[in-house]
């Protein structure tokens, strides 16, 4: 094996990995070195290929091409056992522990010293409370690890990890469902394993977070390798730029359709929040306008959508309709309003796979006509038939499961069954994603013309050129706040890209900053 | 109190207050006769309830017990009455296909990715069915071995006979507390109560484990058989024709968590002992039908769903904002 002269040898290595799912090569000969001692953040947006890389560094998946080697030898992980008994600890997100069982048993199950074959518990809770002592942590080891917060049950778990891996600690954003208390608290403890050498690799969406604690970042973007680099080379807008993508023009020509005169005013959100999900946002949405939002994953924008759809309700806030107030506590309430809601996750929330196109085009509007006025099966026919033609929604049958088609057209029969309840207002989630070129095309293409038979969209995207090209006005989210507005001739990728990214004081591009 | 303790305080608290109102009606209750006999009537039971505990604690269901303990009734009958065959010997012929029918369903339940219940209930259906076909008539047992063992009991003060069999099930539950609690096998069951991708992460071998969880319940139900025909002297196929249905009771009103992941070996002995209670009771009471027994049990059980529901529900973790609607 060869070492790069000169440059520290890497503790852990990732060289030239590609791995394939079918036809799609979801990661392309990518390159990860991780050094003893660092705290190296890995960012990408959905899709990146950041979680594909992470589970072949914890076996869970295997490269079709590549090596990993910990300190420079090469090694095969068949499971996250392999990786554990390698010395790789891995604390994910939500918590993979066992709530219903003692903090010390969740510390060292598998591992419980035993004394005659049976498990020694006084010492198992010695040892415990001395492990947990290290990290600042003093609980009763014979409580349940479920009484406990997720703070308190994410420092267990990087404990586990610690002490049964103690080379490298994979952090999958470990702060997600952490308040700022709990984040710094988890920070200090982060810190602490940096001092006393181990290799850690810290995932989040939060680029604040990446900035206060990370030494260096390789950054992914469709599968593959964008840059690894030190953080004190790179400005935020660097960060963001590369994970969109390098070619996004600062001064680019906008296409945003000229402005409507605001005068035909729809729906009016005021204060409107919900508690760890959105804080409080204005909004006004006009018909025959394309509000886009943007903003990275995790921003809170599909938290937006859900409060405004009524799925988690506000808790704060008031909506005015037409002028009048109205109460959008569920999300009856709302399609009964002429609200419709495409969301992300096409296939576990929107689609019902093993159902008909047809049935999937009509259940909506069943839905809001109630189970007393059943439609017959001519009448869903007949409308299922009037949007598949309207949308050029292909496929072999009406009466074929819609999992049969492909992610585009399941995209056009989501549309199709929120116009067929002739809605006012449609928020669209992500109605690119996982979708072809040209496919995307036509739904731009739908998305205009909505707009010009006076629709109101809220369309939120992580395409920025697709925001750039369709919307009105641009409302930018980040950390779960409505940072920025723009619109007019101001709207451009890099002006967003910009928004995302600024720390705290709104940049001169901006004409409508709303943050509270 | 830990949360988890608090349904086995409360079946505790009922069956000593349900004891002193029965020995306030008939004082009679109070003698150890009446002591030794719950442990003999109720062996069998406790003992496959310490199998149904296991199985459960770990988000399981084993609804063949009862045709496990028919089959075993029968099959020792047949090898011991027909083929002349030493109780011993038989006994281990019954335990050792008991285990491969209990590892058969547990990899049937792992590898295959089908619910506990469907396949314990095709067990259920082989077992009974495997039993009829040996014979569909009662067969009687008669081995000198057989009358030693059932007549082997020590004397307590008061008459009471503190037998062989009734002794068993409490050495069952005493052996069954020290895995469930005390060992790495035990702590497995929990975890995949808890929740079994976790588990797998943590390192628990999850297939092993579930093997050995319905391999032990149908060992412990065959072991059940082996009292039962002690107890009623023949091989009879349908014999304890529901009694997987009075575990399960036992397992729920002892405290165990019908969802998996809480629960004490324990707590299901004084479940099985508050079965054996009402079912006492209307029997020294005399005016009552028997069927009055089922009531009290379905009264009792729905009593301590409901507390288990409000106990942890309290405490269930919120849904995530950006959880499924």
């Amino acid at each position: 094996m060869t070492t790069v002269s000169g440059a520290e040898p890497f503790r852990l290595e990732a060289r030239g990995v590609s791995i394939r799912f079918g036809n799609h090569l979801a990661l392309d000969k990518v390159d990860f070195g991780l050094r003893a001692g660092e705290v190296h953040a890995l960012l990408g947006e959905n899709g990146a290929g950041k979680s594909t890389l992470i589970k072949i560094l914890t076996g869970a998946y295997q490269p079709t091409g590549g090596d990993v080697l910990m300190d420079g030898i090469p090694m095969r992980l068949a499971n996250p056992q392999d990786a554990q008994v390698h010395g790789i600890g891995t604390v994910y997100q939500e918590v993979n522990l066992l709530p219903n069982r003692p903090v010390a048993e969740n510390l060292f199950l598998g591992h419980q010293p035993t004394r005659f074959g049976l498990v020694d518990r006084r010492r198992m809770d010695r040892d415990a409370r001395d492990l947990l002592k290290r990290y600042g942590l003093e609980i009763d080891p014979g409580s349940e690890l479920g009484s406990h917060s997720v703070a308190v049950q994410q420092i267990v778990a990087i404990a586990r990890a610690v002490a049964l891996s103690g080379k490298v600690l994979i952090l999958d954003e470990p702060t997600a469902s952490l308040d700022r208390n709990e984040v710094l608290r988890l920070f200090e403890v982060i810190a602490g394993l940096k001092a006393r050498g181990l290799a850690i690799v810290f995932i989040t969406h939060f680029l604040d977070q990446v900035f206060a604690i990370a030494d260096r970042v390789t950054i992914l973007r469709n599968g593959r390798l964008v840059e690894t680099r030190g953080l004190d080379t790179l400005t935020r807008t660097d960060v963001v730029r590369m994970m969109l993508g390098k070619d996004i023009a600062f001064s680019g020509a906008t296409s945003v359709e000229t402005e409507r005169p605001a005068t035909d005013l729809l729906i009016s959100f005021k204060g409107y929040g919900r508690k760890r999900a959105v804080q409080p946002f204005d909004l006004d949405i006009h018909k025959g306008e394309v509000i886009g939002v943007a903003g990275l994953l995790g921003s809170g924008r599909t938290e937006m959508a859900r409060t405004m759809f009524g799925i988690d309700p506000a808790d704060e806030g008031t909506a005015e309709m037409n002028g009048k107030p109205v109460a959008i506590n569920d999300a009856r309430t709302a399609i009964g309003l002429g609200f419709g809601y495409c969301p992300e996750d096409r296939k576990a929330d929107g689609i019902f796979g093993d159902l008909s196109v047809r049935e999937n085009i009509v259940i909506a509007l069943q839905g809001k006509l109630g189970w007393f006025s059943a439609l017959t099966r001519d009448e869903q026919l007949e409308i299922a038939g009037k949007f598949g033609e309207a949308m050029d929604i292909r496929a072999a049958s009406l009466d074929m499961p819609i999992k049969l088609l492909s992610g585009g057209n399941q995209q056009k029969v989501i549309l199709s069954r929120w116009l067929a309840t002739d809605p006012a207002f449609l928020i669209l989630d992500e109605p690119t994603r996982g979708i072809d070129v040209g496919a995307h095309a036509e739904i731009v293409r739908t998305i205009n013309r909505l707009r010009e038979d006076g629709l109101a969209l809220v369309v939120i995207s992580s395409e920025l050129d697709e925001v750039v090209a369709y919307s009105n006005r641009i409302v930018v989210m980040r950390d779960r706040k409505l940072v920025a507005e723009l619109r007019g001739d101001n709207i451009s990728p890099g002006v967003i890209v910009q928004a995302i990214a600024t720390h705290d004081a709104a940049p001169d591009a901006i004409t409508e900053g709303t943050a509270p | 109190m830990r949360k988890s303790l608090r349904p086995l305080a409360a079946t505790v608290l009922i069956f000593i207050v349900a004891y002193g109102l029965a020995i306030a009606n008939f004082p009679m209750m109070a003698s150890t006769r009446v002591l030794g006999n719950f442990l003999t009537d109720n062996a069998y039971l406790g003992i496959a309830a310490v199998g149904m505990t296991f199985v459960i604690i770990s988000g399981g269901i084993d609804l063949s017990v009862g045709a496990v303990i028919g089959f075993t009734g029968v099959l020792l009958a047949a090898l011991i009455t027909w083929f002349g065959i030493h109780p011993l010997v038989a006994f281990v012929v019954a335990l050792g296909l008991a285990a491969l029918f209990g590892a058969a369903m547990g990899l049937a339940i792992h590898y295959l990715e089908v619910p506990p219940f469907i396949v314990t209930l095709a067990g259920m259906f082989l077992a009974r069915g495997a039993a009829a076909v040996i014979t569909q008539d009662s067969v009687p047992i008669n081995h000198e071995f057989y009358s030693f063992i059932a007549q082997l009991y020590f004397k307590l003060p008061g008459g009471g006979r503190l037998t062989f069999l009734g002794l068993l099930m409490v050495a069952i539950f005493i052996i069954g507390a020290i895995v469930a609690h005390r060992t790495r096998f035990g702590s497995y069951v929990y975890a995949l109560g808890g929740n079994t991708t976790s588990a797998s992460l943590m390192g628990v071998p999850v297939a092993r484990t579930t093997v050995s969880i319905y391999v032990l319940s149908s060992v412990l139900a065959a072991l059940a058989g082996i009292v039962f025909s002690f107890y009623t002297g023949a091989g009879q196929p349908l014999a304890a024709v529901g009694v997987e249905l009075d575990a399960i009771s036992a397992v729920v009103i002892g405290g165990t968590l019908l969802t998996g992941g809480y629960g004490f070996v324990l707590g299901t002995f004084v479940g099985v002992m508050l079965l054996g209670l009402v079912q006492t009771y209307i029997i020294f009471d005399g005016t009552l039908s028997s069927w009055w027994t089922k009531i009290v049990i379905g009264a009792l059980l729905f009593l301590f769903i409901v507390l288990q529901r409000l106990v942890f529900a309290a405490s269930a973790p919120g849904g995530k904002s950006s959880e499924k609607a």
